[in-house]
């Protein structure tokens, strides 16, 4: 083998052309690669530096433990329990949802309820937030599903804690319930600046004390730094800053007597709200019907929804925070200590009742026609007549009278611890006004006071302001903020701290007046309209029956007419007791009940007698 | 005995010092940054380590061997690998969906290696045979002929990467044989503007019910993602993205040496094979990476100019195609690495772990070695 030496020459140059070629095309390319190299670690470098910095460092958050509410005895009312929960994020499901649901219900039981639930979430949700797929998975379960959890991507199961509710409906509309942060919540939020709080928790309180005391139930989120690979296994912490959890309330709620309190309601929609008159606490806070808040900690299901919803008797209404009724005769004690202490009566003064008051050509009958004959203000109280006090309108005047009451919080927030409070109208003259549009419609017409001054009319107030008026008045005009929660406990060292303590202000009253409006309310349940429902009580009460002759919650006019139940009048009572030194006021309606001696009165009579008898009280 | 010994001596001292040096800094950095990429003392580094001690002493026993013995090995060793290549074909053990590999019972060998060096030998063979007649067309389709019986068995492996790499480096010898630029320019032009077609239409061909035709749905994603790899920023994109990061965070210093983040984190795959690079570059910077691919183009620079002053046909064109091969890696490699080319498993030479690779390099590297110190016996000039 050899070569001649004319193609070694030849073969040769085409070797040192073509590695010329060769090599400066490997120059060239290298350099496109040393240009790319340079447009990312130079032109590029602050960018993808800063990628690099965020692809480091995950931020994990450590959502804090809620708070526990417990009532003033120390039942628990709202407590979070541990649970393993499989999550769904849709947007790492890689094949079609429902093909991945029926795959994964071979390992883990997923009723049709919760797949419809489930559905019903991934509509509203983002495609990157995870979604509760199932809850309360046992052990077993959660292993199983652990075993496998590999052929689901998407899919993470975790354990969380759960709110709970022990007492079930009792005492739902004080607790309220918390739920699953909505898109309104994250708005809210952010626009406070409190949504960094917020990372990590998926619940916050919707209603109720877990709404009001949401920021003390929820504490501090604590943060750890994690470094993490890609695929967002930990390797290290970089810092840790540990949660705070939220602060355990204890409310002045007391079960037992909330749970008599609702007994007494069953089969029947109402209000009744408790409070000690010494300390503005509020002992019962009744809304009947109730629901099971537990329903909504998860995202309640459209059955129940609507079961709720749309239910005639309004389950989900706070009624003594949002129901605003006109009082009828419960209203009287006030409208009594007003004329007292304006000096537009004396005690003493006594006038005729013919059944009926004439003024300005119109004639106010008494409710029901009866006549009273002669009558002084004590006689007027006991057996409620509508003459006596038609007469005490146009003399005490109705700006008067609302600055009067407005002192007792008719009308007003009384700034109880619970959101959605409303106000209720305290007629005045400027409240005409504003209230309305035409010159005609804004004018005050004197005989509009008439059926003011007997709690008709434009009046329209809570029963949380019936009772805390009530309260005020037990408690000789010193007004204590009506609250539910009486302390914070910090979890960690036990510490206590009451929230409410002084009394908010103390309407001028002289003892004298107050004395002659109590004094009748004691015969009212001694001799008068409420004489039967206290027959033989171990303690003195003291009260005032009423009846709103007016609308549902809905605002049906009243047609004296008609047959329909839900078109009645609602019974009311106001009272306290023991009557020389209250330990317990209330205000109470029974929706459509009728009159008020008949069946709100009894209603009282047993709330008393469980709480001073039967619950030790009525010692001092 | 005694010529034996001398002999071998010889051999050592008639290395190619100038590349000898190169490789040595190219085997230091390389254990370097496989340190850093491994996270310190890591079975792997020991390994890596074992594999360099062997590749050095395989790169030697070829170097001393000379060319026209391998040359005259070259069909044997071409036959044995296609029938090897064979023997996967019915005998294979198949990992991961790919039968690649051949259980011989001692030890299991994967013959598509083989080929990336017993391919361009035989070819060189081949034009070496047919040096001194003027080359025609059908010289060249018995090579394509020669290179597609085992491009068409390694591609059903699949291995598509190593078929393509085992096409290339037949066609580098193509190239030093004289294949015509009238024919090659064309080519390079066509192709071009194939790939500028593909980036213009983009869009449509890599819509989900566009078929490709000619390659599979996995391939067709794979050049999808490169052209866009905000595409599938979790599967495919998400190398490519992630390396860039890292070699872009790195910056024109580096993070230094052991300290770049990104590979520490895992955040960078296969970071002790394909993508070491984005190791190297996030620690060592734009300084780093211009220093590297220096030292690389010196490498293969040194390659070609062996090439150029080979004896023999069969040196021009082993030597040439052995230097354009490393260039091949680097390039894909680094262009993977960087997001300018998709990613195909190609692991950058010298670097990247594993034994399979650094053995090869050490024959293609040993065969360099030898052409460089061959001076045949001159039979024309007596």
């Amino acid at each position: 083998m050899f070569e001649f030496k004319k193609t070694s020459q030849l073969l040769r140059r085409r070797t040192i052309v073509r590695a010329s070629v060769a090599g400066v095309v490997v120059l060239l390319l290298l350099s496109i690669l040393i240009a790319r190299l340079w447009y990312l670690q130079v032109v590029r470098y602050e960018g993808l530096a800063a990628r690099a910095d965020q692809n480091r460092i995950a931020v994990v958050p450590i959502p804090p433990r809620r708070g526990e509410v417990t009532d003033r005895t120390g039942v628990v009312l709202a407590r979070n329990y541990r649970d393993y929960t499989l999550t769904v994020v849709p947007a790492h499901i890689d094949k079609p949802m429902n093909d991945m649901l029926d795959e994964l219900s071979t390992l883990v039981y997923l009723s049709p309820r919760e797949r419809r639930r489930f559905n019903q979430l991934l509509g509203q949700s983002s495609r990157y937030a995870p979604i509760i797929l199932r809850n309360n998975l046992n052990e077993i379960e959660a292993s199983w599903f652990a075993a496998h959890s590999f052929k689901f991507p998407g899919v993470e199961l975790q354990a969380r804690w759960v709110r709970e509710y022990p007492q079930g409906e009792s005492a739902a509309h004080v607790i309220g319930y918390v739920g699953r942060i909505s898109q309104a919540d994250e708005q809210q939020l952010e626009n406070e600046g409190r949504i960094g709080n917020y990372r990590g928790t998926h619940i916050i309180g919707k209603k109720g004390i877990e709404k009001t005391w949401e920021d003390t139930l929820h504490g501090q989120t604590g943060v750890e730094e994690v470094e993490v690979t890609a695929s967002g296994r930990p390797v290290r912490v970089l810092s840790r800053k540990d949660p705070v959890p939220g602060m355990d309330l204890q409310l002045s709620i007391d079960i037992g007597l909330q749970q008599h309190a609702e007994a007494q309601f069953a089969g029947r929609r109402g209000a009744l709200v408790a409070i000690e008159p010494s300390t503005g606490e509020v002992l019962a806070f009744v809304s009947a019907p109730s629901f099971d808040p537990n329903l909504f900690v998860d995202g309640i299901d459209v059955e129940n929804w609507r079961k709720l919803n749309e239910s005639p008797d309004h389950p989900l209404i706070n009624r003594p925070l949002f129901g605003t009724y006109p009082i009828g005769s419960t209203y009287k004690p006030f409208v009594a200590l007003a004329a007292l202490e304006m000096g537009k009566r004396a005690a003493h003064d006594r006038m005729p009742d013919p059944g009926y008051f004439e003024f300005g050509g119109q004639r106010f009958r008494n409710a029901g026609g009866a006549a009273y004959g002669w009558t002084d203000m004590h006689r007027a109280l006991v057996v409620s007549s509508d003459t006596y006090f038609y007469s005490l309108g146009p003399d005490i005047g109705v700006d008067a009278l609302h600055d009067f009451s407005k002192q007792f919080g008719f009308g007003q927030l009384t700034g109880i611890d619970l959101e959605g409070e409303r106000k209720g109208i305290l007629p005045s003259r400027e409240w005409k006004r504003n209230a309305y549009k035409t010159p005609s419609q804004q004018r005050w017409y004197a005989g509009e006071t008439v059926s003011v001054v007997v709690g008709q009319g434009y009046n329209s107030f809570t029963l949380l302001q019936l009772a805390q008026a009530t309260s005020v008045l037990a408690n000789n005009g010193v007004y204590m903020k009506p609250h539910l929660v009486r302390d914070l406990i910090n979890p960690i060292n036990g510490d206590r701290q009451a929230t409410v303590t002084e009394p908010s202000h103390v309407i001028p009253l002289k003892q004298a007046n107050i004395d002659v409006v109590k004094k009748a309310l004691i015969d009212v349940t001694r001799s008068g309209t409420a004489r039967r429902a206290f027959a033989n009580a171990a303690y003195q009460a003291a009260g005032k029956t009423g009846t709103a002759q007016v609308f549902s919650l809905r605002g049906a006019k009243y047609n004296a007419s008609a047959i329909d139940e839900r078109l009645r009048d609602h019974a009311l009572f106001m009272a306290y007791a023991p009557a020389d030194n209250p330990k317990i006021a209330i205000g109470l309606i029974v929706e459509n009940a009728g009159w008020g001696a008949t069946i709100a009165a009894p209603l009282a009579r047993s709330v008393f007698d469980y709480w001073l008898v039967e619950r030790g009280n009525l010692k001092p | 005995m005694k010529l034996v010994w001398q002999a071998l001596v010889r051999a050592f001292f008639s290395l190619d010092w100038p590349l000898l040096i190169l490789l040595a800094l190219m085997a230091l950095l390389g254990l370097t940054v496989m340190h850093s990429a491994v996270g310190g003392t890591d079975w792997r580094f020991a390994e890596q380590s074992k594999h360099f001690v062997v590749a050095f002493f395989v790169m030697w026993a070829i170097a001393i061997i000379p060319p026209p013995w391998i040359m005259r090995a070259a069909p044997y060793v071409y036959a044995l690998a296609v029938v090897l290549l064979l023997g996967v074909e019915f005998f294979g053990e198949t990992s991961k969906g790919a039968t690649r590999w051949l259980n011989l019972g001692f030890t299991r060998i994967q013959p598509s290696e083989m080929l990336k060096i017993t391919a361009p030998i035989m070819l060189a063979w081949y034009f070496h045979k047919r040096q001194n007649t003027e080359l025609r067309f059908i010289d060249f389709v018995v090579a394509l002929l020669l290179l597609a019986i085992p491009f068409a068995l390694i591609v059903r492996q699949p291995d598509l990467g190593t078929g393509l790499l085992v096409l290339t480096a037949g066609f580098f010898v193509m190239y030093f044989a004289g294949l015509s630029f009238k024919l090659l320019v064309p080519a390079t032009v066509i192709l071009l503007l194939g790939l500028g077609f593909i980036l213009y239409y983009e869009d449509m061909l890599c819509e989900p019910g566009f078929d490709w035709v000619i390659l599979r749905e996995y391939q067709k994603h794979r050049v999808c993602t490169l052209l866009n790899p905000g595409l599938d920023p979790l599967g495919k994109g998400f190398h490519t993205i992630q390396s860039m990061i890292a070699v872009g965070s790195g910056g024109i210093y580096g993070k230094g040496y052991m300290l770049g983040t990104q590979s520490r984190l895992d955040f960078i795959p296969e970071r002790t094979t394909d993508f070491i690079f984005a190791v190297f570059a996030e620690e060592f910077g734009l300084y780093g990476g211009i220093m590297l691919l220096v030292l690389y183009s010196l490498i293969i620079l040194r390659g070609l100019a062996i090439a150029v002053q080979a004896k023999t046909q069969y040196s021009r064109l082993v030597a040439g195609s052995m230097a354009m091969m490393l260039f091949t890696y680097v390039f894909v490699n680094v262009g993977m690495v960087t997001g300018v080319l998709p990613v195909v498993g190609v692991p950058l030479p010298f670097m990247s772990y594993g034994g399979t690779a650094l053995l090869t390099l050490g024959v293609a590297c040993g065969m360099l070695m030898g052409i460089s110190r061959y001076k045949p016996v001159k039979t024309t000039e007596h």
